[in-house]
């Protein structure tokens, strides 16, 4: 391969990454909150047909970005409600709505499907674009890959560097203590499940006007991504960074089930695209063992030194929920 | 007064009502007539014997999807891996048939040791997924959405891979197996085996026997409804949890299998055909019950077979039966969340 080719297809990785970076960052405020959305996989499908839908109509990448947000937004809404309101649990909610959502995109969507459709164009960057190998990576994209940028550093400093970033992690750490403190919970819990649905949301019409520009239905070959972003939510730690490092990992590791393609013509495509996924079980498997029992107790006949390596390892690839994420809080218990 | 039979019927049926309402506004909204199109789905139910046949095909490895997803949820255990137990049922199957279709064994043991080695292959996988979730600390639902994952693609490398048709491997699946090897159907032209709507039936009654009338079950639900405290009272926690998941990939490992032996002859790309996430919303319908499971899968399969006319005659696309299962399952749990509330409410305030 040469390096043109590898650059490019490496800055493809970058851009590819735009939605699930969307979509795991959405989904990490909500469950920051205490409220996990799984209504995910369903919800893109249904926000990248609506969205392209919505340009289509209107002639309007601007809108089809807003009715995106807008789906997104109103999924979460009835997760908010059915969690929060009626205190069903969110597992059912958000499952429930993952399958209604994938079967509302595949029927609504029915008569546009296969439709050509307005696309986000190209913006590099004047100037910066031009510097040699960094130029093309970063700054040769399109207006919602820089925003992905931006998303990552914008949702680390609000969680991590203010005031109500702070009261966010008590939410889904320590509700009563954030009670205590003032803050009515379920009503931010609500505001901050919305604004990660909306978030999350835009990942559609990411998908539909630009990644993978058009709907085509159930061959969109998006059925499957929520559920990879709600697994890269958890390798992520509900931190933006680690986050961003799962969400750029996936998609090179999808770009290389590509490149590797051609060398290994006897393996059918379909399971080279799925390689991901048994990855996926490993990582979650390191990401979690750590707070297995039987681990503690096996490390604890190991000499010293070992031990205290391994345990350094656990740690460090170690991610442990929000305590309360997916309990409902009554302030009056 | 909330919590009374009378009370319960009429919020089941009041959340009916707005999903049926919800669907009508929907399909009318994209320009359709909607009476038109259930019209049709129920002709494509019940029109002819033929599809009536049809929906008890489908009912068969919904019902046993269902089934087994009872005793998972009955341990608090939200098993989608069941997708990918289908699969490797199927594939256990075929590799079973396969392997001793050219042997002196008659063709019934065949068969028999076939749908075995299909529930094996089920068994195994969701033992998998029960094993990462309680050793690994991995999560059943992304352990086994992963483990479907690569259930398919495990699939898909036999079809195109050591098991495709002399020739050209080609989506359509592996060789079909001789006849003599097929579960016998009610007649030539049907579709329909009669072996294998008795083993769904008998699997819905063994999820009641052992749900409602056993120890098992009763410490199943114990380690469902709170782990430790169960713990505590001294249940086997978390060999409780591969039971049930042992019990659940079993069963849907013979769903696996009834495909394969009864229903296509061969291994397809997409044996296991969504039974696996349907089921998860049959289950969570009849709330995890298993009086109601056999008639609600009953009603979902008719849904699923009665809709797939829809394209050709009305230009619907056929997931309109997603759309009417989906309202359904969302009202019906929302319904209850509201009664329980106002519930709630009323205790506080007497």
């Amino acid at each position: 391969m040469t390096n043109d080719a590898l650059l490019f297809g490496l800055s493809g990785v970058l851009s590819s990454s735009a939605p699930i970076l969307f979509g795991v960052l959405g989904e990490t405020i909500n469950e920051k909150a205490g409220v996990s959305n799984l209504a995910m996989n369903g919800m893109i499908l249904l926000s990248a047909m609506g969205g392209f839908a919505a340009s289509l109509a209107t002639g309007s990448l601007g809108l089809g970005f807003l009715a995106g947000a807008a789906i997104g937004a109103a999924v979460a809404l009835v997760v908010a409600f059915a969690s929060i309101t009626l205190k069903q649990s969110q597992v059912a909610v958000g499952y429930v709505l993952a399958m209604l959502c994938r079967d509302l995109a595949y029927f609504l969507g029915n008569p546009i499907m296969g439709m050509p459709g307005p696309r986000l164009t190209l913006s590099p960057i004047p100037g910066l674009s031009s510097i040699p190998v960094f130029g093309t990576l970063l700054f040769r994209h399109d207006v919602v890959t820089y925003s992905s940028f931006l998303l990552i550093f914008l949702s680390w400093f609000y969680m991590e560097r203010t005031k109500p970033g702070i009261m966010l992690k008590g939410l889904g750490e320590n509700p009563r203590a954030a009670y205590v403190r003032g803050a009515n919970v379920n009503r931010l819990r609500y505001l901050y499940t919305i604004a990660g649905g909306a978030i999350a949301g835009l990942a559609g019409p990411i998908y539909s006007l630009s990644v993978k520009a058009g709907w085509k239905g159930t061959i969109s070959g998006l059925d499957g991504i929520g559920w990879i972003i709600l697994s890269i939510t958890i390798f992520g730690g509900w931190r933006p960074f680690r986050a961003a490092i799962g969400a750029y990992f996936f998609s090179l590791l999808q770009w290389m089930g590509l490149v590797l393609q051609p060398l290994m013509p006897n393996v059918p495509s379909q399971v080279l695209q799925v390689a991901p996924f048994p990855l996926m079980i490993l990582t979650l498997l390191l990401v979690n063992i750590g707070n297995a029992e039987w681990v503690e107790r096996s490390l604890s006949h190991l000499p010293e030194s070992v031990r205290r390596d391994i345990a350094k390892v656990l740690t460090a690839l170690n991610a442990t929920p929000p305590a309360a994420l997916g309990q409902p809080f009554e302030k009056d218990e | 007064m909330l919590d009374d039979r009378k009370t319960r019927i009429l919020f089941g049926s009041g959340s009916v009502l707005v999903a049926l309402a919800l669907t009508t506004a929907i399909v009318a909204a994209t320009g359709n007539n909607p009476l038109q199109a259930y019209a049709n789905i129920i002709q494509g139910a019940t029109g002819s014997p033929n599809v009536a046949a049809n929906v008890l095909v489908s009912w068969v490895p919904l019902a046993l999807a269902t089934a087994g997803l009872l005793f998972t949820f009955t341990g608090g255990l939200w098993n989608i891996g069941i997708e990918g137990q289908i699969t490797l049922g199927a594939i256990f199957c075929t590799w079973a048939l396969r392997s001793l279709q050219n042997t002196a064994l008659s063709p019934g043991a065949i068969i028999a040791v076939a749908v075995a080695a299909g529930m094996l292959g089920g068994m195994l996988w969701a033992l998998l997924a029960g094993a990462l979730k309680t050793f690994g600390g991995v999560n059943e639902i992304f352990g086994g959405l992963g483990l479907n994952f690569v259930a398919t693609a495990l699939n898909l490398w036999l079809i195109f891979g050591p098991w495709k048709r002399p020739g050209v491997a080609s989506m359509s699946g592996t060789l079909p197996f001789e006849p003599e090897l097929w579960m016998p159907t009610i007649s030539v032209q049907s579709r329909l085996a009669p072996v294998p709507l008795v083993l769904a039936a008998l699997a819905l009654v063994t999820a009641f026997i052992l749900l409602r009338g056993s120890h098992f079950g009763l410490r199943l639900k114990a380690v469902g409804k709170n782990p430790r405290a169960a713990y505590l009272l001294g249940i086997p926690t978390w060999q409780h949890m591969l039971l049930s998941f042992a019990l659940c990939g079993a069963f849907a490992g013979l769903a696996g299998a009834v495909q394969v032996s009864a229903v296509y002859h061969r291994l397809i790309p997409s044996i296991s055909s969504g039974y696996g996430y349907t089921g998860l919303m049959v289950a969570m319908l009849v709330n995890y019950s298993p009086v109601f499971a056999g008639p609600v899968a009953l009603f979902f399969a008719a849904l699923g077979v009665g809709s797939i006319q829809l394209p050709i005659v009305l230009k619907l696309d056929s997931s309109l039966a997603g759309v009417i299962q989906g309202f359904l399952v969302l009202f019906v749990l929302m319904g209850n969340g509201l009664r329980l509330k106002l519930l709630r409410r009323k205790r506080g305030t007497l």
